[in-house]
């Protein structure tokens, strides 16, 4: 794996890149970039990867023109058209939801979506959990289902770096995601312009964003095809790799429209 | 010395066993643990005392604005503030402060300052703030924006109260065709505003500059913070190149006197140790949420607490070690007062008289003894 700077307008981002293949590009969620681990290492088998990590994440730049979700879209476009070619685009949480906003304005990039319980919109009376009040060990414990993940996230004690670099990301979460909490208001209405094959994956006990938002995403991207994964909670494609991998890459070769 | 009598309306009957069942005394606390008639009881209560510190010689009396806590009832200062002008002859009314970023509409702030400023023949003194971090998981408000609304809204109340209208307001969280007061503040050019504060040096920097020269109040921090961010506001107008009038400088304390210090010790420690304990306390995921100060400020913050130790229990001992709080006899109120007055040359003295649980009885007590034996001493 590959850590370069890559650089779309003036924002310089980092990006992790690995594999071989049709190009797979992987949007993270608010927590920011994630480990090389093992979804990465399968993807990468048959895929070329791309995990930029967000602007104003980590140690990306953090222009002061990027101001939301949409905005945050429309800089992965310009990404999109600097790479040229198609992509699967691939998001998770806050990734999902950057994924979604790209994918209503313009799919010419795109080949098709992989939305891994993603944020960006709201079902009434069904509240998303809220991670801005949550201490840190809750934050961790509700974000797994199985809590052996939760006790060895628990168990790292972050070097300095790390700990800048997760307060950093909290302050990008809060900017994207404060307010309204997780969605864009304008967002559900205008799903219906997904035109690229589109799986949606979400962990049965997600306490962020319940799995009833699923059944949303299914109703409004039109041909979606959605997977609940039971015993999950919300990073199905870590928690249960297992489920998801499979999953995701039987979508990937599947096809075209 | 100029004095301030302040108030934070606390629901004194909250059940605090209760309370501890609860992630903090904000915005999760549930409200049927507020009693409508024992809270109306309160409302009256705290507005005779507020009222009766003008009786007793104070010059300003002063209020408070908070959210969905027991720890003030006052989500609307200004509506105390309009009864207090009704209550009072010539005691200025300072509203401490309203938290500009929480609205959507500031105008609304600018009228209602405006209209006070005329009910009240030119007596109030109003006051901008950013509201805790608590404030912004009550209204929703993104904290990351904070600082930006905050300076925004800032401009737009100003240019509101001073600037002949119509005219428009153009900017990035607040756009306005029309701004044009009705009324128009009674004091010229406007209402004082006071910027009471924890301290951050962006505030002092911001506040001491020289085309705003704010009255600043460092409040709730310990003797020592209190005269290090009071002085680095002089240093501050010193490189605007001005000297700080005292009027700029003030700080904000709870204070209990009594006959002796053993005497206000024992009166003060239930009212003291609820504050800090019962009400005021919260995880630090509300009162710090992401974005409401600076990365690097946040970061001294998290590396301080983690010296610290956390949810370590305020005692009434370690709060006055700190000199947080001041409690004791008048000589010994006197000394602590006097000394952080010379080491500061600050003038706006703003005591809490009433805090936590305490009672109407020993606050009104309180209240004369300070007016009698501290008041004359150090004006």
């Amino acid at each position: 794996m590959r850590e370069i700077r890559h650089r779309v307008q003036d924002c310089g981002v980092r990006l992790l890149r690995d594999g071989q293949g049709e190009p797979v590009l992987y949007l993270h969620g608010a927590a920011g970039l994630p480990a090389w681990g093992p979804f990465f290492e399968k993807l990468a088998q048959n895929h070329d990867v791309l995990v930029p990590e967000h602007p104003g994440f980590g140690h990306s730049d953090n222009p002061t023109w990027i101001r939301n979700v949409p905005d945050l879209a429309m800089y992965y476009l310009d990404f999109l058209d600097g790479l040229g070619g198609e992509v699967h685009l691939i998001g998770h949480s806050l990734g999902g939801w950057v994924a979604a906003e790209l994918a209503v304005r313009n799919t010419v990039h795109v080949a098709s979506l992989t939305l891994l319980a993603p944020a960006g919109i709201r079902v009434k009376g069904i509240p998303s959990g809220d991670n801005f009040i949550w201490s840190a060990e809750e934050a961790v414990r509700n974000l797994w289902h199985d809590q052996t993940f939760a006790e060895a996230e628990l168990a790292h004690e972050p070097s300095d770096e790390e700990a800048d670099i997760a307060l950093t990301n909290r302050f990008m979460a809060a900017k994207f995601g404060w307010e309204p909490r997780w969605y864009n208001p304008m967002l559900e209405r205008w799903l219906h312009r997904i035109d690229v094959p589109t799986l949606v994956i979400w962990g049965e006990q997600d306490k962020l964003f319940p799995s009833a938002y699923a059944k949303a995403w299914g109703e409004r991207v039109s041909g979606a095809r959605v997977e609940i994964i039971p015993q999950c909670g919300h990073r199905p494609h870590f928690e249960r790799l297992d489920v998801a991998m499979p999953l995701i890459l039987s979508f990937l070769s599947g096809g075209r429209r | 010395m100029k004095f301030t009598f302040f108030h934070l309306m606390p629901y004194r009957p909250l059940d605090i066993v209760e309370r501890h069942k609860h992630r903090a005394g904000w915005v999760v606390l549930p409200n049927a643990l507020y009693d409508p008639k024992k809270g109306a009881d309160e409302y009256a209560s705290y507005i005779d005392q507020l009222a009766y510190a003008e009786e007793l010689g104070f010059d300003v009396i002063a209020v408070n604005e908070h959210h969905q806590t027991a720890y003030g009832l006052m989500p609307a200062p200004n509506l105390i503030a309009s009864a207090l002008i009704q209550r009072t002859k010539k005691a200025k009314i300072a509203i401490l402060g309203r938290a500009l970023p929480l609205v959507n509409n500031p105008i609304n702030i600018a009228e209602e300052f405006a209209m006070l400023d005329n009910l009240s023949k030119g007596r109030i003194i109003t006051g901008f703030v950013r509201g805790i971090g608590n404030e912004y998981h009550a209204t929703g408000i993104n904290p990351y924006f904070s600082h930006e609304r905050y300076q925004e809204a800032h401009d737009l109340i100003v240019a509101a109260w001073t600037r002949p209208g119509p005219f428009a307001f153009e900017g990035e969280h607040y756009n306005f065709r029309y701004v044009n007061l009705w009324p128009r503040p009674f004091q010229q050019p406007h209402p004082p505003i006071w910027i009471p504060s924890m301290g951050s040096s962006e505030t002092i920097k911001w506040a001491a500059a020289p085309e705003r020269k704010y009255p600043f109040l460092v409040t709730f921090s310990g003797r020592d913070l209190v005269a290090r961010y009071l002085n680095l506001y002089r240093e501050q107008a010193r490189q605007y190149g001005y000297e700080a009038s005292p009027d700029q400088l003030g700080w904000a304390s709870p204070v209990y006197v009594a006959d002796t210090d053993e005497r206000a010790r024992q009166e003060a420690r239930a009212g003291i140790e609820s504050l800090f304990n019962d009400f005021l306390v919260v995880p630090w995921e509300m009162l710090l949420p992401p974005g409401y100060t600076s990365l690097s400020s946040m970061k001294n913050t998290i590396k301080i607490r983690k010296s610290l130790g956390s949810n370590a229990r305020h005692s009434l001992e370690s709060l006055m070690e700190a000199g947080t709080v001041v409690v004791g006899s008048p000589r010994t109120v006197r000394e602590h007062l006097g000394k952080l007055r010379d080491a500061t040359s600050a003038n706006n003295l703003v005591v809490m008289l009433q805090f936590g649980v305490l009672s109407d009885e020993l606050t009104r007590r309180n209240m004369e003894m300070f007016a009698s034996e501290v008041m004359p001493h150090l004006r």
